[in-house]
């Protein structure tokens, strides 16, 4: 990560933003509790907070999702009214959201003159655009290949596309949401250097986050927000990540698992060169092998998108790989469906719990038998005996500190981190021999991310196995005993959770340890 | 998020739905006062017609059995995620396994008829959405456009056989001669003669009964049993439905088999309950108004029979309406129940933005700058 190169603040400079008392409910769910904030033209500010401290809803507010329930907003010293983002966008604010809002089968330039074309006839609009993008290309060096379909960039690229919208509409304000969820830690430095160019031309940009390690090295000042208040507002060179978190969380946290030493036992499961080719002939997976122990955490490091997903669906019998095999206990388990394998004791935590894990519009207590309904324990004779699934989701919800502990409460109205607490529970408390978990904490608070590592590594001390994918490199270096990195489809080389963030990052752009010695 | 999360389910499920009947209303009324008609007397007479006399009460359930079972056809596949507009073909098909069942097995004892004529109608129907339902599961044909089609399947085939083999040596028409007096269902003012109570004459049949229970039993498959949670995960989350190690093929097929089954239930009522004879175009329309029952019912049983009834009443007092008003024709009624659909079933979420807005606005908003 970059030096962090950071702007003192002048005390007079002029405030770009300010936010009065402002005050959001959803419900009965209390999403900002008075707000007031200030931010300084020319800055970079961090808004940190855990999942449902209110940071997205406060920045939809000043985006003009919702309307705030009472408060006011300031743009340069005004107030206005900002009733939709259309008129946050004429008011000079832009948003560049987590999941892109991009076209994909569109070229670049076409997305970036989408609803801003400027009149019927495309041509014009789109040459224009041409102009201007190569400006912005040159200004702040967001370089974009204009004629390229979206679906064929890197997602890196696809974040600069959206950046590049953002300034196309004369965006003088940038919020910023997650940025670095989907990047290599060298494209999160290639987006902090451009961050620091907006700044430094007199852009004001909010970055929304929960990793402390980006606010550290790329803001100017930080507000912390936690249960829909903001906490604190500070300069980042005079605090620490330690002091964040503790603001963040209201309690300290320790920020790395500890965890004891391994006692590795017999081989569980071993992959033997094994591919997947998916429906439009690309390889996803290429001549895959490894094994994996009881009592072990095998972390899979690489960038999202290089076959851990597919490699997580293999694995757990959703999807059958096209060569290779696959031994459970010595025993090939190819073929076997999700179900059997769920029987011999391999529990799946998927990467997308909101795709796929749960099943949003569903109360919480049929999400926890999703899976395991089959069950004899929730009814025979393929009835569901609701008062058993309800009383067996309340056990396992108090179990795993789920809050609210409402099994009759549909599962989209959990916060990220308490809908993952509800998977691990459900997959978890059938003691598997096999667990098989992607991307455990992704949007998950601080506070339930310490809870789910102590949940895993108890599950490892008690001789069990887990495959555990993320893109979260400290999280892996601090879970795992080994480190299998992928890259492409391949698996780029293995290392230890001791060796260092450098070599890791080789592999996982595709340079195995070998060659780069 | 969740759609409908944002409102509490009296809104939802009430308030709702008695908007969109309002706003079908107002439109039916400006179209009366067009035509110099008073829409106040209007109403008076469906209502009258409809709920009145015991007659009238009879008809309105009578059709309100169609819209039951057409209205559980498409909520169960609803849920799994499928639209069945299919339900017009699958309960023609079914008329033809009634038809069969009554007329060549009539020497059998009637209760036995009747068991054999359910079973004939449900497998007729299933069989018919099995075709669908299973190129939907196994070859990606869309649902939408594999049922409408296999509606006008079921047409020419039933138009075939009427014509060709069905219909009596020497005749003329194309149906089939009337079954004989115990291939009927019993009529509702006959089981109540039994224990010495008279009402008014009405095609009411048993198979009302038979809707009834139909109600129960699929509240209990949708929300008390296994087979229920996977269908409504498969409608809710596919991906969740792979990963919960369910198969989404064989949920598709059942889904449709038993959507297929309850239309063709319509086939009870309609053949062997009141025309007693299997006919040209039977299905009339009911298997297209299930879909707006369904909608109108939010797929629910509790739903659709009170959308049913209702739309039963509107065909009823609609009839009662054309006579009464010689002005009023009955393509002016056809016009009238076609806003009602439109508004319950096509505009469906017409005014939910408007009602969240309220709801949003009525909470109590803790002292602000404001």
């Amino acid at each position: 990560m970059a030096s962090p190169e950071r702007r003192r603040i002048p005390s007079d400079s002029p405030t770009a933003i300010e936010l009065r008392n402002i005050v959001k409910h959803f419900g009965s769910v209390h999403a900002n509790r008075g707000v007031s904030l200030q931010i300084k033209r020319g800055t970079i500010h961090g808004i940190i907070g855990e999942n449902g401290a209110g940071k997205s809803t406060l920045m939809s507010i000043l985006y003009g999702f919702y309307r705030a329930d009472a408060g006011e907003i300031l743009i340069n010293g005004s107030a206005v009214v900002i009733r939709s983002p259309a008129e946050a966008i004429a008011l000079g604010i832009g948003m560049v959201h987590q999941h892109f809002m991009l076209v994909e089968n569109f070229t670049v330039l076409e997305n970036i003159v989408l609803g801003a074309e400027g009149g019927h006839i495309l041509n014009r609009g789109l040459a224009e655009a041409r102009n201007a993008v190569n400006m912005l290309k040159r200004d702040y060096g967001l370089d974009v290949p204009a004629g390229t379909l979206i679906s064929d960039l890197p997602v890196g690229l696809q974040q600069r596309v959206e950046i590049l919208k953002a300034l196309y509409r004369r965006a003088e304000i940038l919020i910023l949401d997650e940025p670095t969820g989907v990047l290599t830690p060298k494209e999160a430095d290639h987006l902090f250097a451009v961050l620091r160019k907006l700044r430094d031309e007199g852009k004001t940009l909010i970055l929304i986050t929960h990793k402390l390690r980006e606010v550290m090295a790329v803001t100017d000042s930080v507000s912390v927000m936690r249960k829909g208040e903001l906490v604190a507002t500070l300069d980042t060179g005079s605090t620490t990540p330690a002091e964040l978190a503790a603001l963040m969380v209201g309690r300290s946290v320790s920020l790395t698992a500890t965890k004891s030493h391994r006692k590795t036992g017999r081989c569980i499961l071993e992959l033997r060169e094994v591919c997947y080719t998916d429906a439009t002939g690309v390889e996803r997976l290429k001549n895959i092998s490894f094994a994996l122990h009881e009592g072990e955490i095998l972390g899979i490091a690489g960038v999202a998108g290089n076959g851990q997903s597919e490699l997580l669906e293999v694995v757990s019998g959703m999807l059958r790989p096209t060569a290779g095999d696959i031994l459970l206990h010595g025993k090939s388990c190819l073929g076997m469906s999700a179900k059997s394998l769920r029987k011999r004791g391999v529990a799946h935590v998927p990467e997308d719990r909101q795709h796929m894990g749960l099943v949003m519009s569903f109360e919480a207590c049929e999400n926890v038998i999703l899976g395991y309904h089959d069950n004899a324990i929730y009814g025979s004779f393929g009835l569901l005996n609701r008062q058993m699934v309800i009383d067996d989701a309340r056990r396992k919800m108090h179990a795993y500190d789920v809050r609210p502990p409402l099994p009759l409460l549909y599962a989209s109205l959990f916060s990220g981190g308490n809908q993952q607490k509800l998977v691990l529970a459900r997959e978890i408390d059938r003691h598997p021999d096999i667990l098989i978990v992607g991307q455990p904490t992704r949007g998950v608070d601080i506070g339930a991310i310490e809870f789910i590592h102590q949940r895993l590594i108890e599950l490892r001390d008690r001789g069990k196995a887990i495959l555990l994918v993320s893109v979260e490199l400290d999280e892996i270096r601090s879970l795992s005993d080994r480190i299998l990195t992928m890259c492409n489809g391949l698996v780029v080389g293995e290392c230890t959770p001791a060796a260092a963030e450098s070599a890791i990052s080789l592999m996982m752009a595709g340079i195995s340890p070998d060659k780069a010695a | 998020m969740n759609r409908y999360a944002d409102l509490p389910w009296w809104a939802d499920y009430l308030l709702i739905p008695l908007l969109n009947l309002a706003a079908a209303i107002a439109l039916s009324a400006i179209l009366l006062i067009a035509i110099g008609e008073d829409p106040l007397q209007a109403v008076q007479i469906i209502a009258e017609g409809a709920f009145g006399q015991a007659e009238g009460l009879g008809y309105t359930l009578f059709y309100a059995t169609n819209f039951i079972f057409t209205g559980l056809a498409f909520a169960v596949a609803y849920h799994a995620g499928l639209f069945n507009i299919g339900a017009e073909g699958q309960a023609y098909v079914a008329g033809l396994g009634v038809a069969f069942v009554c007329l060549y097995l009539d020497f059998l004892p009637r209760p036995l008829i009747i068991i054999l004529a359910a079973i004939a109608a449900g497998t007729c129907g299933a069989a018919w959405a099995f075709i669908p339902g299973y190129l939907q599961a196994k070859r990606g044909s869309h649902i939408v456009i594999t049922t409408i089609m296999f509606n006008f399947i079921a047409g020419a085939l039933i138009v075939y056989l009427l014509v060709n083999h069905l219909s009596p040596a020497g005749s003329m028409q194309p149906e089939t001669r009337t079954f004989s007096p115990t291939a009927r269902l019993p009529l509702l003012h006959d089981i109540f003669e039994l224990f010495g109570l008279s009402i008014s004459h009405s095609p009411l049949n048993a198979s009302f009964f038979w809707a009834l229970i139909c109600c129960v039993l699929f509240y209990i498959l949708i929300w008390r049993t296994k087979l229920g949670y996977e269908l409504r995960t498969l409608g809710a989350n596919p991906l969740a439905a792979v990963y919960g190690a369910m198969s989404p093929p064989r949920l598709i097929i059942i889904a449709m088999m038993l959507s297929g089954a309850l239309a063709g239930f319509m086939a009870l009522n309609e053949i062997m309950g009141s025309q007693h004879r299997m006919i040209l175009d039977y299905t009339s329309g009911y298997g297209f108004v299930g879909i707006a029952v369904a909608l109108m019912g939010r797929a629910h049983p509790v739903g659709i029979l009170l959308a049913a009834v209702l739309f039963g009443a509107l065909y009823q007092g609609g009839a009662e309406l054309a006579f009464e008003r010689p002005a009023i024709t009955r393509d002016m009624i056809v016009l009238l129940q076609g806003l009602v659909i439109m508004m319950a079933g096509g505009l469906e979420h017409l005014f939910r933005p408007n009602v969240e807005k309220l709801f949003a606005m009525r909470r109590p908003s803790i002292a602000g700058a404001r």
